[in-house]
């Protein structure tokens, strides 16, 4: 165990001496040096980790990233069709001159930076805060190292109702970028936002998202992740709801070397919802992970994961979802689904759906299964003169439109529906 | 039991909180049997491992078989993951061999045996006797005397006391003894499937067992043999501070059949005891194994004081194509429970079960579940959990299913049902899931809402509700699995059927 517990702190330190804190004092200071203290405390993941059993943080922790080769979707990015307020990072830095003026009726943009010069600013209750009451009861190590070492990010605070969702797009241009980037937001009372985000960022993301929904607030996000073959990322998102708040996440995943999303949702005001949702199609080298903490600590809310994954040739899908019941948040409502769809006999899928439960008035559940795709499904649809590959196609899309669903937004589920057949289109080829 | 009266919530109907009140209100073995016992010395070391093989009239493979467990046991941790929390254990301030005095000269029959003993698991209604009926059971006058007929090994701390029904069994072949009997008079057996299952140094408490395991029992049923009668071990903890570390092993050859029966009961005392024993099965082809335990130790005080840690490693090994392997086990007892039955399922075609109901009332803590490891073709595993959870227990789920890449069109399917009764207690599920090729199926429930759903639309079309449907089927497995079980345990398991599925959580 000693031994082991070395290796952590050498893989910890190996990788700070590598990494640049940006400078600068005040608040934001204080907060990376929390961050590297809770970092240093628990030392970067391995694999004997209880919750990276089943993915391999070495990649993620490395110094420096694999440089992953740039990749030309040829196609229009996710979103273009919606009318959106721009925001473009390249290789993890803010790009201004691509990105649309930041200024627009009910809400505050500006960069992490800007935010942090200022001594007194609203950023400062919530950089690295819903981050380290994320550290508990399970350590998340590269969220630690994000708060610490972030170099960029956007801090956006909503007051009324946003006339357009803002879309984070993130370009990857240089094959060995590592980015590690850093958003905040906060919907105030009643407030509303929708937040998309789309691009594979860097060779190498760590992101963390914070997001502080204050009661009656509403946050809707969705997310594709880039196609590019070759790229890894590790992704946080900590939320906490207000009373009467809603909170609504939706992210799809199409190839990617190695791809972490970890989401951690604290209800905390009476009556909250909150929903997360993921689709992920996977072919060959992809290897995918959802890990997904709520809890429930409040009376009388909601909380839905619904996690799909259509897996071949190799492909490796895991989802680790746990809904935590603390003592009193009587009347939750907890539901939970995780499924895999294995088109062949190599790809794999390991999962985890935990419930913990310490109210007694609750309806708690959870489902998860894995298998081929239905051969009676199957032959019915090939009995009505399908082709193969076209019912295959069709029943890929129904195992998935559970998840799909989740989306509110018609237009943008289309957009994503678009995307999913396109890929199983690719494939087809 | 008064935390059991607030906030019982609508929904859950008096009859479930009166059973389980009266399953776990009382605890009607804590009584303590007067006996002169000789102890080895308090703590753990080579000394006290060559003294119990000594005591054990042990060849010197064996002895040295447990102190190589000894050693690795001692650069071991002990583990921390359950969901459990319980002090410190002091492994050094407690006895690991406890012999009742009268059992020093080695009793050629039953009729020798301290006449304090048998009435020590007479008043337990353990028939030691062979022409003795189970007591206390009603009608068992009128059943037929075949029927009834069940072979006993009964262990008191350290030793076994006594194994009834051994020349009938022999006739047909099967060997039933003491597993130190089985050590001295069967060691081609012994050393070729002790550890097998369960290798010396699996885990921080089955490392101990072996270095230090007392007694217990050794089944051999011969190929072909449908073993006569029920086999049952009672496994009895009678003096203070002293730990009970016992290990069974069953070997089913070829096309065999076999049925084992589990019980366990100690007094009530102050301070907890530990209790950590492994149990090994072997299912060759076509064999058949039913182990079923009703599991209950001295679960402790209302305000948890005392009572048994049961750290119990459990593990059947279905080397054989088309073998089979049951586990059921009623968990009422023991302060803190860690303990998972497992099934290798290695044959192709083999099968595995596990019936589970676990209740913690009070400071319970049970932190219980299965593993059920694919790696033959066309296997089948099916895991029933049923958790119920009242006063300030916490009580926790905790599985695995893994299907290999080789382990082709295999199935499980997994039902995990859970019950709170009173907002101070808490029930938990942890399953892991691992599928690693396309054509093997795996469904996970934690609903009331889908079991097989040609069996709810065959009681549906019959005109039943999908509560009433659902309770016939779950209670219908159930009530199969626990009729296996000796009358008084099936009596004592039947009232948990009753307990009604409404108000469940996964």
């Amino acid at each position: 165990m000693m031994a082991l517990a070395q290796a952590k702190r050498a893989a910890t330190e190996a990788r700070l001496a590598a990494l640049e804190i940006p400078a600068g004092g005040g608040w934001a200071a204080r907060a990376r040096e929390e961050a590297l203290a809770r970092l240093r405390e628990t030392g970067l993941p391995a694999r004997r980790d209880e919750y990276w059993r089943y993915t391999d943080p070495v990649a993620l922790n490395a110094p420096a990233p694999e440089p992953a080769a740039l990749f030309d979707p040829q196609e229009p990015m996710p979103f273009s069709e919606v009318d959106r307020l721009k925001v473009v990072f390249v290789d993890g830095v803010f790009d201004p001159e691509a990105s649309d003026d930041l200024s627009m009726a009910g809400i505050e943009i500006e960069r992490l930076a800007e935010a942090a010069a200022r001594d007194i600013h609203w950023a400062k209750d919530l950089y690295g805060v819903l981050e380290a009451r994320g550290q508990s009861p399970v350590p998340r190590p590269l969220a630690a190292l994000n708060t610490a070492a972030a170099t960029d990010g956007i801090v956006i605070r909503v007051t009324g109702k946003a006339p357009r969702p803002v879309a984070l797009i993130y370009l990857h241009r240089s094959e060995t970028s590592d980015a590690v980037l850093h958003h905040l937001v906060r919907v105030e009372e009643g407030a509303e936002l929708t937040l998309l985000e789309n691009g594979p960022a860097a060779a190498r993301l760590n992101k963390v998202l914070e997001v502080d929904v204050a009661d009656g607030g509403a946050f809707h996000h969705v997310r594709a992740q880039g196609r590019d073959h070759e790229r890894r990322a590790a992704t946080h998102i900590f939320a906490r709801l207000g009373e009467k708040s809603v909170f609504k996440s939706f992210t799809l995943t199409v190839n990617g070397k190695l791809t972490r999303n970890e989401t951690v949702i604290e209800l905390t005001g009476d009556n909250a919802v909150a929903h997360v949702a993921g689709a992920a199609l996977g072919d060959a080298d992809f290897h995918h992970d959802d890990t997904v903490f709520i809890t429930h600590d409040a009376v009388e809310c909601e909380s839905r994961q619904v996690f799909k994954k259509v897996l071949r040739n190799g492909a490796v899908g895991v989802f680790q979802g746990k809904i935590l019941v603390r003592p009193g948040a009587q009347k939750t409502d907890g539901y939970q689904i995780s499924q895999a769809l294995l088109l062949d006999d190599d790809s794999q899928f390991l999962a985890k759906p935990e419930l913990e439960i310490y109210a007694d008035d609750v309806i708690c559940s959870h489902g998860s299964t894995s298998g081929a795709i239905d051969e009676t499904a199957m032959f019915y649809l090939r009995s009505r003169g399908v082709p193969r590959d076209e019912a295959q196609d069709l029943l890929v899309i129904a195992f998935l439109a559970e998840a799909i669903d989740e989306i509110d937004d018609e237009a943008i589920a289309d957009d994503i529906l678009a995307r999913l057949q396109a890929w199983l289109a690719r494939r087809r080829r | 039991m008064t935390a059991m009266d607030d906030n019982i919530r609508e929904g859950v109907d008096r009859e479930t909180v009166e059973t389980v009140r009266s399953m776990a209100g009382k605890y009607k073995y804590g009584w303590e049997t007067e006996i002169e016992t000789e102890f080895a010395p308090k703590g753990v070391n080579e000394e006290i491992v060559r003294l119990i093989s000594r005591k054990n009239e042990e060849p010197e493979w064996m002895t040295e078989w447990r102190l190589s467990a000894f050693r690795r046991w001692q650069q071991m941790e002990e583990p921390r993951w359950a969901m459990v929390r319980y002090p410190e254990i002091d492994y050094q301030d407690q006895y690991y061999y406890a012999k009742p005095k009268s059992m020093q000269e080695k009793p050629k029959s039953l009729d020798e045996v301290d006449p304090r003993l048998l009435a020590t698991y007479e008043k337990l209604g353990i028939p030691l006797r062979e022409q003795m009926i189970l007591a206390g059971v009603e009608g068992a006058e009128e059943a037929p005397a075949e029927a009834r007929r069940v072979a006993v090994d009964a262990v008191f701390d350290s030793v076994s006391v006594g194994t009834t029904f051994k020349e009938e069994l022999a006739k047909a072949g099967v060997i039933f003894c003491s597993i130190s009997e089985a050590i001295r008079e069967h060691p081609e057996l012994v050393r070729k499937y002790l550890g097998s299952v369960v290798p010396q140094s699996d885990n921080f408490f089955a490392t101990l067992n072996s270095a230090v395991f007392s007694d217990g029992s050794f089944v051999y049923v011969p190929p072909g043999v449908r073993c006569p009668m029920e086999l049952s071990t009672y496994f009895r903890i009678n003096a203070e501070n002293t730990g009970q570390f016992e290990r069974t092993l069953i070997i089913a050859d070829k096309g065999s059949y076999v049925s084992y029966l589990e019980g366990c009961t100690a007094p009530r005392r102050e301070t907890s005891q530990l209790h950590a024993a492994v149990v090994e099965i072997v299912a060759l082809e076509d064999a058949e194994v039913k182990y079923s335990t009703v599991q209950n130790w001295y679960p402790g005080d209302e305000e948890g004081k005392g009572g048994i840690f049961n750290f119990v490693t459990k593990r059947a090994d279905c080397r054989g194509d088309r073998s089979k392997v049951m586990w059921t086990q009623v968990e009422t007892g023991s302060a803190v429970t860690w303990k998972y039955p497992s099934c290798i399922l290695r044959g192709d075609e083999s099968q595995g079960e596990f019936y589970s109901i676990a209740i913690t009332n009070n400071y319970q803590q049970a932190d219980t579940g299965t593993k059920m490891v694919h790696l033959g073709r066309n296997t089948r595993s099916r895991i029933v959990s049923k958790g119920i959870s009242a006063g300030h227990a916490q009580n926790t789920y905790r599985g695995l299913v893994s299907m290999h890449p080789r382990a082709k069109n295999s199935r499980n399917y997994t039902q995990c049902d859970s019950l709170l009764i009173g907002d101070k207690c808490g029930a938990h599920t942890v399953p892991y899931i691992e599928v690693k090729n396309n054509s093997s199926r795996v469904e996970h429930e934690a609903t009331t809402s889908k079991v097989d759903d040609d069996q709810l639309f065959y009681c549906r079309s019959r005109g039943m509700d999908e509560e009433e449907a659902l309770a016939l089927i779950v209670n219908g497995f159930a009530k199969e699995v626990l009729q296996a079980l000796p009358m008084e345990f099936a009596m004592e398991a039947q009232q948990l059927v009753a307990i009604s599925l409404e108000g469940s959580v996964g």
